[in-house]
């Protein structure tokens, strides 16, 4: 139980994928300007993410471990893209309401570097099918967290008499790394929780 | 050899193939039953999501359209998109009314003062919402242009502090009006040319007071109105598009200029 919390919360705060480890930078400054489109493309990357480590875990364990482990960023980037499509087509199907939902964002997220990021790392570190599947909804639960917290900067400085050079994408930028630098606070926190 | 290049090439095509089969497959059987109507109308549609069919854009118009919404909805479309709609539809086409926005307000900055040096955000929300705006007329044209932001066709823009709307340019989808914290932008038919440029409904003195060109309610184009469309509500002329003939009496009349008399579909230009 420990165990799990310590992955969770790591994932979520320590090792948040946006703003730590500087993953799927383009949905978080694309999409974080209004909070309903932030929060849905955020339940559809902790979706994907779940679902595309449940799914590739396996392959990497039992097809290409330890001989092809070299072809796992193209067999991951396969699998994920056709999953994608699959749940997509599935939702569309059964549950019409979450798949409105969800809308374009779901396809979208296709090529997002943080579900790949996810899918790889959790190999790299050498986690259990359970521990992986854990640290896959950290991570998403993370990037929800940034979205939602980033959106909130952003109507801040949406308001504000903003100097010509810096308006727009400027801003936005500055703004997130002041958010990410908030971020790495937290390191060493979990550690101190738990260990 | 094998090991090395046959297998890695094997293990990848085996699983594209795999994922294809299965995604040609799923989508068969798991196909939903869309009407074709519904691309065919959408592809007809100018796709400028405007919203002023009064569904949420385009693709759910098309969608309403096939469900047996009205064909003659789409006001940036106009009559060329409707009859295409309503020919893929196979229902008798409707004229759309050609649709215009004007600004009820010409106080720019020549005729009508400020009473404060406003220094917050350049938004015409945000200045309406401190002590109701920067103008000594409290119903005035900000001149922040929150309609510029929201105009997709460059039909408004702010002169001299007003916002004027470019006859030619516009096409009435009423993006602006739903923008304006003062609600100065009415939506009218493209033919009338007559308008009141002022929202203000204070007594007669007052609006003199703080602007050259507001309407004082003197009631003259009411008078002067052949065919009553003129009528002064609450110490504020209105004109009733649906009785003007475009005489351009009143505007004639108006001893401040507050009616507004332009060519239709030509650039608003100001007195």
């Amino acid at each position: 139980m420990r165990e799990i919390l310590m992955i969770l919360l790591g994932a979520v705060l320590i090792n948040n994928f946006v703003l730590i480890k500087f993953m799927g930078i383009c949905p978080f400054l694309g999409v974080s300007k209004k909070l309903d489109s932030a929060v849905g493309m955020s339940v559809a990357v902790i979706f994907v993410m779940t679902i595309a480590t449940a799914v590739t875990y396996p392959i990497y364990t039992y097809l290409l471990y330890p001989n092809f482990a070299y072809l796992q960023t193209l067999v991951f980037i396969l699998v994920i893209a056709a999953l994608v499509q699959l749940v997509e087509i599935v939702l569309k199907k059964y549950i019409p309401a979450l798949h409105a939902t969800l809308g374009v964002y779901l396809p979208l997220i296709t090529t997002n570097c943080a579900v790949l990021g996810v899918t790889i790392l959790n190999i790299d570190e050498g986690y259990t099918y359970f521990q992986s599947i854990i640290n896959s909804i950290g991570a998403g639960v993370g990037f929800l967290v940034a979205m939602v917290l980033f959106n909130g900067v952003r109507q801040r400085i949406e308001g504000n008499d903003i100097p010509k050079t810096f308006q727009g994408l400027p801003s936005t930028l500055i703004a997130a790394s002041i958010v990410s630098l908030a971020f790495m606070g937290f390191s060493g926190v979990v550690e101190g929780l738990f260990g | 050899m094998f090991d090395t290049i046959i297998f890695p090439i094997l293990v990848v095509l085996i699983i594209g193939c795999l994922s294809g089969i299965m995604l040609s497959v799923a989508s068969k059987f798991f196909a939903v039953k869309t009407d074709e109507r519904i691309s065919q109308v959408r592809a007809e549609l100018p796709g400028a999501n405007c919203g002023a069919c009064g569904y949420s854009g385009c693709d759910a118009y098309a969608a309403a359209i096939v469900a047996g919404a009205k064909t003659n909805l789409c006001v940036p479309g106009g009559s060329t998109a409707a009859q295409k709609v309503s020919a893929i539809m196979g229902v008798a086409s409707e004229e759309v009314v050609a649709k215009v926005a004007v600004v009820k307000c010409t106080g720019n900055k020549n005729v009508a003062g400020y009473v404060m040096d406003y220094q917050g955000p350049k938004t015409c929300l945000a200045c309406n919402s401190f002590y109701q705006g920067s103008r000594s007329c409290s119903h005035g044209c900000l001149g922040y242009g929150d309609c510029v932001e929201a105009c997709q066709y460059d039909a408004i823009s702010i002169v001299d502090g007003v916002a004027v709307v470019d006859r030619t340019r516009c096409t009435g989808c009423g993006m602006c009006a739903k923008q304006c914290p003062n609600h100065l932008i009415e939506i009218v038919p493209a033919t009338a040319r007559a308008f009141v440029g002022c929202s203000s409904c204070d007594k007669g003195a007052y609006t003199r007071k703080v602007c050259k060109v507001g309407c004082i309610g003197c009631k003259k184009c009411e008078r002067t109105c052949p065919n009553g469309a003129a009528k002064v509500v609450n110490n504020l002329a209105t004109i009733d598009v649906n009785l003007c003939v475009n005489c351009g009496e009143c505007a004639k009349q108006c001893p401040t200029g507050a009616i507004q008399f332009c060519m239709p579909k030509l650039v608003n230009t100001q007195s």
